[in-house]
């Protein structure tokens, strides 16, 4: 690994450091609380909150390495999240008892991969940019989020189902398992597998990737239904214990997913990025929202330092790759 | 050669598109063994062709035969089954990407769960790779090597099929001469084991170097086919261009007026150093130099798009600062850019509003972009120019290369510049146009412009200027008069040979850029 | 596959299809409900569809520019809670030039970052979306605002007042859009932001400064958020922190609806006004005809990726994509 790879991908776990020393210190002068920031109940908890959010963002990753975006995730995790609580109330799934979980679970997450099917078809299909697609698809799900249930939350709660979800194996918490289970399978996906290397290619070179026979259609078309699936998988995750589903929920969680994957060093332009530091821009900015939380600041600076720190990442990544003095000056 | 089969053979290849001819009963053969030239000006068929071989577009009429066997090509992957591949001018490689990934890319070798097979992928691209005899290795990332090292990447894609046919496109563009030696090494060795090769190129020496036959194209015509052994470059010229393009050579003119431009002691980093040259009226300064050489490099200096990091520009006997391409045009500088397309023209924009963009601003009545007077621009230089264009409102992407490249001169003569740089003026156009625009120089400077013209054709450069400047690797290494130049001195110039060899270590050492300003 | 020819009649529905959707669209619901275009329902979508249409003006030049902005929503919201709170303060003859010179301020500052910094406008925008949203937050200490003294104030005059029968908001819109209208098509700025955005590269040859024009773009983009702003809070008087959220991306499809292409270098302010006023009469006439709000939503899904689609299909000559 040289120097340069070094600093990609190394830079968000010293960006992690940094912070975990930077509110323990900051923590034992302004914390409102005497528990230490570093405590190990507060790390496992931070691992569970960052789940939502870091199982949608790994599916992003993979469709960002593709070049292309998914908008419509938060929508998709609405929509998953609904089809999740509301299917339980369904007369024959009530007679199965339990077994109506798995059930639901099925269809929440088959909710998601078709969403994402569509996503994915009308980009190969019809050849319009990621960007518009999903950000039609966006607004197009809500609306089906709406038109399901109304103005009105949904709700369902099955104890057995939250007693799963807040159960802790060998310490971390169900969600902190699904996230990194998801972590490690996409790791391998991308690392190991054809479909992976594929898929950065399509993203470095995609007429390359089009000339070698690759077909990137249906190529898209698997990562939208993976992207997609994560996101219900990750509603699935989160809606199994909380119980009760509002139609906006879900809102700007693209945004959030984004922030992270760039946190992690994924290109914008596609064909260099990976799962792992994605992980690390997910915990970075979970971090930030405990740390500033726990040095006593309001849930708005969060927003504000976030915003503020994506934009800094970018100016340096910039700054690194440059060509130095040698470019022209357009 | 004459009882074997071709392995590649094209036979009465029809492709028309929109209002053109662009392929018009093309045939030509390729035997085994053999390293055959294709030649033809830009947009004279060579790359339909090759989309046609390649299956990217299918012939209107016609047919190809692989080994006498008649083949129907619908893909470039379809084309590389059955033993046709290319290397390409714009190298097709992912760089993020390790070597082996690269040249098997589209054809990883699985094993069960859709998990690459790392050890069986290592293994044949150490095979490939240990035929080429190349510096790297499988698991290098691409993005590491060098261009030529790239290149070799994608000859070690063609290998992984027993290819009947390797098509070269252009392929020494950016290679060094120690680089060129290796390729046509590795071309004599494809050659030795009876592999037919299709070299498209437009540099004589090389093409009369290595190859073994030319053949050649005009306007999307056979024009026919000559025993390298037995030709020369006029002979094939005069096949390519069909007449002979007038590339007389320039004499110098008596008259000269007052120094426009001086430039002294400019440097900028690896790119280029010391550079000190003038450009009186009325004086077409050429600058000749392989790709690299800093030519284009020291027009941007003079435009503004970079900053040199020593040196100044005199204009006028002043010494002047040119922090930008606005500074440049104040101070009467015009540059035609060496990428028509990409830096020349807004493609999407019509003609009238390219033309007058630099000078939008001036265009005005009261605040209001004044219709009329860019109307009288364009109409001036459309009739001036001769550009056939349906009107104004014709988008300029719709126009050929030729008209692209009068728009952009018309734009820059609107300016009526003190100092115009032309670079590469005729690059992609055809004969007719060449012609013209070569006249419209001579003639710019016989009105007193201060002209530089920079230009990778010798003829172009012997034709037009009234001294050449010659560069090698960052260098000016000599100034020729127009009396004085000779082909062979250029050469030798341009290459380096006989010049100074310590100034260009000097150059290499220097591994600070040109600074910009932070 | 189908063949579409620039000329042929498919050619002439992809190009021009945006508009003969709209009239189809609204000659159905004319049929299907008699109010869609009685004169105070006409009036009455213009007018709600005012705040998001300054909003896309501004927006249009950043597209065509070749950038976009995602921050417009949390921006808007950023302006009506300071002009709201500024109002009590400084009285509203202060309070409207100071808010203006606080959002302007913002937009400098994307600006600066996009254009001389050249940084990516999609993150840059999304990182200012959640820091003005913050800035938002820490103004009004996450409560809502309202202004205290309601019928003592001319603020509302903005918002809710009218002159000569046509309410202000109309005005307000119909006026901008025509003085930026003309802004982008007859003056060398315009001019230039279509170069900029067509081919940086190219503009910098040209001599444009492509910098500062980037720049400008988010200038006007802020002023039309500051504009809107001003409208939102004079309509209501009182504000939530989160008024905008949501609107850049339905900003974004009005002008995407319009035909200007994320690539930058097309587009025009007429277009996107129409395609503003298609989103608004959606709205409007789905729910005349009895349907609920959130209906629109999938109408605009839709609406916008055929849009796209057939413009992208009568450029490329066929239907389908190519992609394999």
């Amino acid at each position: 690994m040289n120097k340069e790879t070094l600093i990609k991908q190394g830079g968000i776990w010293v960006f992690i450091l940094v912070e975990l020393a930077f509110f323990s210190i900051a923590g034992e002068f302004l914390s409102v609380t005497d528990v230490a920031f570093m405590d190990y109940g507060n790390m496992l908890l931070l691992l569970k909150q960052s789940a939502p959010i870091g199982i949608i963002a790994l599916g992003m990753t993979i469709v960002m390495i593709n070049g292309n975006i998914d908008l419509s995730v938060g929508a998709t995790f609405a929509l998953a999240a609904i089809v999740l609580l509301d299917s339980m109330t369904w007369p024959f799934m009530q007679a199965l008892g339990d077994w109506a979980i798995p059930l639901a679970w099925l269809f929440a997450l088959l909710t998601g991969t078709v969403l994402g099917a569509i996503n994915g078809l009308i980009v190969w299909k019809t050849g319009v940019d990621a960007f518009i697609v999903t950000l039609g698809a966006m607004l197009g799900y809500r609306g089906l989020v709406f038109m399901y249930n109304g103005e009105q939350p949904t709700s369902h709660l099955n104890w057995t189902l939250v007693d799963f979800a807040e159960a802790q194996f060998l310490g971390l918490h169900t969600a902190t398992w699904f996230l990194l289970g998801a972590a490690l399978v996409l790791w391998l996906v991308m690392t190991r597998t054809v479909h992976g290397r594929n898929a950065y290619a399509i993203g470095n070179n995609r007429e390359a990737a089009v000339n070698a026979g690759i077909r990137v259609g249906p190529h898209f078309l698997w990562n939208f239904m993976l992207i997609g699936f994560l996101a219900a998988l990750s509603a699935v995750v989160f809606y199994s214990e909380s119980g009760s589903v509002n139609p906006n929920d879900g809102m700007l969680y693209e945004l959030w997913a984004i922030t992270a994957v760039v946190l992690g060093g994924t290109k914008l332009t596609g064909g260099y990025g990976s799962i792992i530091s994605t992980l690390g821009g997910v915990i970075a900015i979970q971090l930030l929202r405990k740390g500033l939380g726990h040095i006593g600041a309001d849930t708005e600076t969060v927003n504000l330092v976030i915003g503020l720190i994506l934009i800094a990442v970018l100016f340096l990544d910039r700054q690194l790759n440059r060509r130095g003095k040698e470019e022209l000056k357009t | 050669m004459t009882d074997q089969t071709p392995a590649l053979r094209l036979e009465g290849i029809v492709k028309t598109f929109p209002g053109v001819r662009a392929l018009d009963d093309v045939s030509f053969a390729v035997m085994p063994g053999e390293v055959h030239a294709l030649m033809g000006e830009n947009g004279a068929g060579k790359s339909t062709l090759m989309k046609v071989l390649g299956g990217i577009h299918q012939p209107d009429e016609g047919r190809i035969f692989i080994d006498e066997e008649a083949t129907v090509m619908t893909s470039p992957i379809q084309a590389k089954a059955r033993g046709v591949v290319f290397i390409h001018q714009e190298l097709s490689l992912a760089d993020e990407l390790s070597v082996a990934e690269n040249i098997f890319l589209g054809e990883l070798p699985r094993k069960t769960l859709g998990r690459v097979d790392w050890a069986a992928l290592y293994a044949r691209t150490d095979d490939i790779l240990g035929k080429l005899n190349v510096g790297f290795n499988a698991r290098t990332r691409v993005g590491e090597l060098s261009i030529a090292n790239q290149q070799m990447v994608e000859i070690a894609r063609a290998l992984t099929v027993d290819p009947r046919a390797v098509i070269f496109d252009e392929p020494t563009a950016s290679l060094t001469d120690a680089e060129k030696v290796v390729l046509f090494d590795v071309i004599a060795d494809l050659k030795a084991r009876g592999v037919g090769i299709v070299y498209i190129s437009h540099r004589m020496e090389e093409i009369f170097k290595i190859t073994d036959r030319i053949s050649v194209l005009r306007d999307g015509q056979y024009r026919g086919t000559l025993n390298t052994s037995e030709t020369d470059e006029d002979e094939v010229t005069q096949l390519m261009i069909g007449r002979s393009l007038d590339l007389s050579r320039n004499h110098a003119h008596a008259e000269l007026g007052e120094v426009a431009i001086e430039v002294r002691g400019l440097s900028c980093g690896k790119v280029y150093r010391d550079i000190s040259f003038s450009v009186r009226r009325g004086e077409v300064v050429g600058f000749y130099g392989l790709v690299g050489a800093g030519r284009t490099e020291i027009a941007e200096t003079i435009f503004g798009l970079r900053d040199p990091d020593a040196g100044a520009i005199y204009l006028d006997g002043k010494e002047v600062r040119i922090a930008s391409p606005i500074d440049a045009i104040r101070h009467g500088i015009s540059l035609v850019p060496e990428d028509r397309k990409g830096q020349g023209l807004v493609l999407g924009m019509n003609c009238r509003d390219n033309m007058t963009l630099p000078q939008v601003d001036d265009m005005t009545s009261s605040v209001f972009v004044s219709e009329r007077a860019e109307l009288s621009i364009f109409d001036h230089y459309k009739d001036k120019l001769d550009i056939r264009t349906p009107g104004w409102r014709q988008t300029v992407g719709n126009l050929s290369g030729g008209n692209q490249q009068k728009i952009v001169i018309g734009k820059w003569l609107s300016m009526n510049p003190k100092l115009l740089i032309v670079d590469e003026p005729t690059r992609g156009i055809d004969v007719g146009s060449k012609a013209e625009i070569h006249n419209l120089i001579r003639d710019l400077a016989t009105q007193g412009y201060a002209v530089i013209v920079i230009s990778s054709e010798m003829p172009e450069v012997l034709h037009l200027a009234d001294r050449v400047v010659a560069m090698h690797q960052g260098r000016i290494v000599r100034e020729f008069t127009a009396e004085e130049v000779t082909e062979d001195s250029l050469i030798q110039a341009i290459s380096g040979i006989g010049g100074n060899g310590a100034a260009q270590a000097d150059v290499t050492a220097q591994d600070a850029g040109c600074s910009r300003p932070h | 596959m189908a063949e579409l020819t620039k000329s042929g009649v498919a050619g002439v529905l992809a190009r021009q299809g945006i508009l003969i959707a709209f009239v189809i669209f609204m000659v159905g619901f004319a049929i299907a409900n008699q109010r869609f275009i009685a004169v105070d329902n006409v009036f009455g979508v213009i007018r709600s569809s005012a705040i998001l249409g300054v909003m896309a003006l501004g927006v249009t030049f950043v597209v065509i520019g070749g950038n976009l902005d995602l921050s417009v929503g949390s921006m808007m919201s950023f302006s009506t809670i300071v002009v709201l709170d500024l109002h009590d303060k400084l009285g509203p003859a202060l309070a409207i030039p100071a808010m203006f010179a606080l959002t302007l301020l913002l937009g400098a500052f994307i600006g600066f970052l996009v254009g001389y910094l050249k940084l990516n406008s999609l993150i840059v925008t999304l990182g200012m979306l959640s820091a003005i949203h913050g800035l938002t937050l820490t103004w009004s200490g996450g409560k809502n605002m309202d202004i205290a003294d309601k019928s003592g104030t001319w603020f509302g005059f903005f918002g809710q007042g009218s002159v000569m029968g046509i309410p202000m908001p109309i005005l307000m819109f119909a006026g901008l859009a025509a003085v930026l209208g003309i802004v982008l098509a007859r003056t060398p700025f315009g001019r230039k932001v279509y170069a900029v955005g067509g081919n940086g590269t190219a503009a910098t040859f040209s001599g444009v400064p492509r910098a500062r024009v980037v720049f400008t773009t988010y200038l006007l983009s802020a002023f039309c958020v500051a504009t809107a702003g001003l409208m939102q809070a004079s309509r209501s008087m009182g504000s939530q922190n989160t008024v905008g959220q949501g609107m850049e991306l339905e900003v974004l499809a009005a002008v995407i609806l319009g035909g200007a292409s994320l690539l930058g270098g097309s587009g025009t302010i007429f277009k996107t006004v129409i395609g503003v006023l298609i989103l608004g009469f959606i709205q409007n006439g789905l729910l005349l005809v009895g349907l609920e709000f959130y209906v629109q939503y999938v109408v605009t899904w839709t609406i916008i990726i055929l849009a796209v689609w057939l413009d992208i299909a009568a450029k490329r000559g066929r239907l389908w994509s190519p992609i394999a």
